[in-house]
Formats: C-alpha cells, sequence, structure tokens
C-alpha cells in the first residue's frame, strides 16, 4: 500500500501527461507524421529499443556524460577548495568567471570543433563548460562558509595548508558542494543534446538530429521521450547521493 | 622553578589607536597549576585566552610557552572551544584520534591513546557514534579526551560548561578536577561563574573591563575536592562577590554626583 500511495501520484502525472498531448494531437490538426500521438511514439520507442539500436546511443552519450561531468567535477572542486582559501585572489576570478558563466557552452561551439575536432570532444567539452560553473561557484561559497571553529582546531593541531584542505574543509563544505553536484548535472544533462548535436555521428543528440533528417518525427519525439526518462534517472541517482552524504558528513548541523 | 606560562606586560586592541581591550597585564603559572580569569563579558578575558593560545597576536609584551615566545597555536597549549568544536562527520573516535594524526605514531597506537583518553572520561562505549548522537555534555568530554590526548602542556578552556546545564555542569566540573589531580595539568580557564572558579582554581584572576585589567589575584586555599557548602568556599564566594561590587560602586557615585 505505501509504495502504491508513493507511486500513484507519478503515475497519474504521466497518465495526465499522455492524455492531454492525445487530446492535442486529435484537435490540433496537424497531420500524424508532423504532431505524432503518443501510440505512434510508443511505437517507435519499441522498435527502437527491440532492435538494440538505441542501447548503442545510450552508452555513447552517457559515456561523454561522465566524461564531461566527472572532468568538470574533480576540476571545480580542486580550484574551488584553493581559490575559496585565498580571497584575495578570488576577488580576481570571480569578476571573470561571471562574465563566462552566462555564456551558453553552445556558444563555444565554433571554437570548440575548431579546437579539439569531432567525435566524442565537442560533447564532452560543452557538458564540462555546464557543469563546471555551478560546481566552481558552490564549493568556493561552500569553503568560505566553513565554520572557523574547525580553522581554529586545524591551527592549534598544527596542521599544515594540504591537512587542513583534506581533513577539515573539504568534508566541512561537501554537503554544500553536493547541493551544488546536482544543480551541475541537470544543466550538463541540458547540454549533453546540444554538444551532441555538433561534429558528432552517435549519441541520443545526433539521433535526434538524424531522424529530424529523415523527417522521421515520431522518433525525434521518442529520443525525447528517452532524454527525458534518463535525466529523471540520473538525478534521482544524486538525489540518493546527496542524502547519503548529508546524513554521513552533514552531522551535527 | 620556571613558570610554564609567563604573560609579560600584554596590550592589545583590535583598531590602531582604538580603545585597550588588555592593558599591560603579566601574570606566571606554574606547572600544574588551574587558573582561572574571571570577570564580566566584555572585560577582555577570552581575548586574553586567544593571545596565550597563541591564537590573536598582542600589540604590545609577549606571552612565552616554557620559555618560548608564543607566535601561533600550537599542540603545546590546547584550546578547548565554547561550542565544544567537534567534526560532526568524524565518530568519537575519530574526532580523538585528530590531533594525534600528525604525530610520529603507528594506526595502532594511535586508536589506544584515543581510547585510553575516552576511557577516562567515561566515553569508552560510545567510541563509534557520532558527535550528534550524543548530549551536550558528552561532546564536551569528547573534546576534553581529544585536548588530554595530544598531552599538552597547558589546557585553555574557554566558559567550557557554559552551554550545559547544571547537574552536568557539577557533574562534568568534578570529573575535570578528578583528571587535573591525576594527571598534574595546567589549566587555564575563563568563566564568568563564581562557583566554577573557586570550584576549580588554585588562584583567580579577576578581571575588569575597559581596559581589560587584573583587579585582583585571590589565592584559594582550599583541599580538593572542595565542598560547595563549605563555609570557607562562601568566604571566597563572598570575597569575590564583594570584588564585583565594588567596580560598580565606583561607577554609581560618579552618577550621583
Amino acid at each position: 500500500m505505501a509504495i502504491l500511495r508513493k507511486f500513484s501520484p507519478i503515475a497519474i502525472g504521466f497518465v495526465l501527461l499522455i492524455v492531454v498531448w492525445q487530446i492535442a494531437t486529435m484537435i490540433g490538426g496537424h497531420q500524424a507524421a508532423l504532431f505524432p500521438p503518443p501510440l505512434k511514439v510508443g511505437e517507435a520507442l519499441a522498435a527502437i529499443v527491440s532492435d538494440g539500436s538505441i542501447f548503442t546511443h545510450i552508452q555513447i552519450s552517457l559515456f561523454r556524460f561522465f566524461m564531461g561531468y566527472m572532468a568538470a567535477v574533480t576540476a571545480a572542486i580542486a580550484l574551488g577548495l584553493v581559490l575559496g582559501r585565498l580571497p584575495f585572489i578570488w576577488q580576481v576570478i570571480d569578476p571573470i568567471v561571471q562574465v563566462l558563466r552566462p555564456v551558453s557552452p553552445i556558444a563555444w561551439s565554433p571554437f570548440i570543433v575548431l579546437w579539439f575536432g569531432i567525435g566524442n570532444m565537442p560533447a564532452i567539452v560543452i557538458i564540462f563548460i555546464a557543469a563546471f560553473f555551478p560546481v566552481l561557484l558552490s564549493t568556493v561559497s561552500a569553503v568560505k562558509k566553513v565554520e572557523k571553529t574547525y580553522l581554529r582546531i586545524a591551527a592549534n593541531f598544527e596542521m599544515s595548508e594540504i591537512e587542513t584542505l583534506r581533513k577539515i574543509i573539504l568534508p566541512a563544505s561537501f554537503p554544500m558542494i553536493a547541493n551544488g553536484l546536482h544543480m551541475a548535472l541537470g544543466s550538463a544533462w541540458i547540454f549533453l543534446v546540444a554538444g551532441e548535436m555538433v561534429g558528432a555521428q552517435s549519441g541520443l543528440g545526433f539521433l535526434i538530429v538524424d531522424a529530424r533528417n529523415a523527417l522521421s518525427l515520431d522518433l525525434v519525439m521518442a529520443c525525447i521521450v528517452m532524454i527525458g526518462v534518463l535525466g529523471l534517472i540520473l538525478d534521482k541517482l544524486i538525489h540518493y547521493f546527496e542524502a547519503w552524504v548529508s546524513r554521513i558528513w552533514g552531522g551535527a548541523k | 622553578m620556571t613558570p610554564i606560562v609567563s604573560v609579560e606586560q600584554v596590550s592589545k586592541s583590535y583598531k590602531e589607536q582604538g580603545p585597550l581591550v588588555l592593558h599591560n597585564i603579566s601574570f606566571d603559572i606554574e606547572k600544574g597549576e588551574v587558573i582561572s580569569l574571571l570577570g564580566k563579558s566584555g572585560c577582555g578575558k577570552s581575548t586574553l585566552l586567544n593571545c596565550i593560545g597563541g591564537f590573536e597576536d598582542t600589540n604590545t609584551g609577549q606571552v612565552l610557552l616554557e620559555g618560548t615566545v608564543v607566535k601561533k597555536p600550537s599542540k603545546r597549549c590546547v584550546m578547548l572551544m565554547q561550542n565544544y568544536g567537534l567534526l560532526p562527520w568524524r565518530s568519537v573516535l575519530k574526532n580523538v584520534e585528530l590531533g594525534l594524526e600528525g604525530m610520529e605514531l603507528s594506526k595502532q597506537e594511535m586508536t589506544e591513546r584515543a581510547k585510553h583518553y575516552l576511557e577516562m572520561v567515561g566515553l569508552a562505549d560510545n567510541a563509534s557514534a557520532l558527535p550528534s548522537e550524543l548530549s551536550g555534555g558528552m561532546q564536551q568530554r569528547v573534546a576534553i579526551a581529544r585536548a588530554l590526548a595530544i598531552q599538552p602542556e597547558v589546557i585553555l578552556m574557554d566558559e567550557p560548561f557554559g552551554a550545559l546545564d547544571t547537574f552536568t555542569r557539577y557533574y562534568l566540573q568534578d570529573e575535570l578536577m578528578q583528571i587535573q589531580q591525576r594527571e598534574k595539568m595546567t589549566i587555564i580557564l575563563v568563566t564568568h561563574d563564581i562557583d566554577e572558579a573557586i570550584y576549580l582554581s588554585d588562584r583567580i584572576l579577576i578581571m575588569k573591563p575597559n581596559p581589560g585589567e587584573i583587579h585582583k589575584e585571590i589565592s584559594i586555599q582550599m583541599a580538593k575536592p572542595r565542598d560547595r557548602s563549605d563555609a570557607d568556599f562562601q568566604h571566597y564566594r563572598e570575597m569575590i562577590f564583594k570584588e564585583f561590587q565594588f567596580t560598580n560602586v565606583k561607577a554609581e557615585i560618579e552618577f550621583n554626583i
């Protein structure tokens, strides 16, 4: 019963979405080829799932996503920990970050293709840019907010700067960094598709472009559904990760 | 015998030309002594403690720890924080081990030593608990064990029992006194609780504000453990109480004129 109660609102939500979609296709007056109804999309989805072609695309997309995301997270946390400890240098870097951050990663795509070529790299670089700034900013502000008491203890116990970073600052700021990881995951996933529309020959983004070129809009819609579902799963996973982090590392707060 | 801590003509103000927080403070502390800095809030007693611990600079004068000038915090002089300062992501045992990690100890020696001091404060059974699972009094005991484990020359305490209820406070004061007697530690305690100061200290330094100065030094000539209802105890309490009234009366006279 408990499971039913938990999942029934979710189920109702999706059923409602499909019903609205179905009604829209019926009263909208578009041809089924231009605005595919749920059933047609379901068929297209079933077709690419049953012949297995979708899985190679999902696999390559997830590979690029994790490469870009992990690289961004590692670089941003490492940089953020250091910059958060050096307020003067951060005052210099901060304006630069504020100028670069609002630029859509896609805007860089002409340069990205020139500098990194085609294939996996453009998508990875675009995901990297999308994930980098949210993690960097949340890390810097988390480091600045570390309780002064902890730093006094580090000084009292004669910890070196490196030890202080590893034993005090990283764990103390991790719950807030995890928050940034969550935000970055969302924005990085959004830019996956865009990234794969630039110079890639595989992946979910490429599949959408390819299906559009073939005018099979039911396949386009099937890909959209797939991207949404995968995004939801990733979001849930990092949500559990976040809950785990705040349970283990959050402690007394 | 050379004193373990000497405070030599220490003055401090936070801003240049600003009001003096501490003015020309000098005193010595012998090894194994318990000293209380007693005063109302704002009299500079916490600032003085921070200067002794090396957490803050002095403008003039210096603090010597066993003959060497204190310039920055060190393990030889450990501070117990008002809010305990336990790391919430580390277990009780790991918290106690924190100060030992920089030392040349094997993993096993480290754990043994941490456990020994946890046992001393009566928390051996809670070694694997997280600080958030403990009461305030237990958390303070972990902090005490962590400080003891480092085996410092001096322990500084900034209103260590301020946030605890009366019963826990009495209990912990008792426990601290017993451990102090056994380990012969040197303790400098900042407090605004007259009872606490009399109960624990060998000497009480009464401070008065604007600028922060030592108003009077009182030696407590009573055998430990002390009885709070004892006549001598009452005598000291009255004496200290009068000292505080004395500083008030002066202000009142000025007001009447």
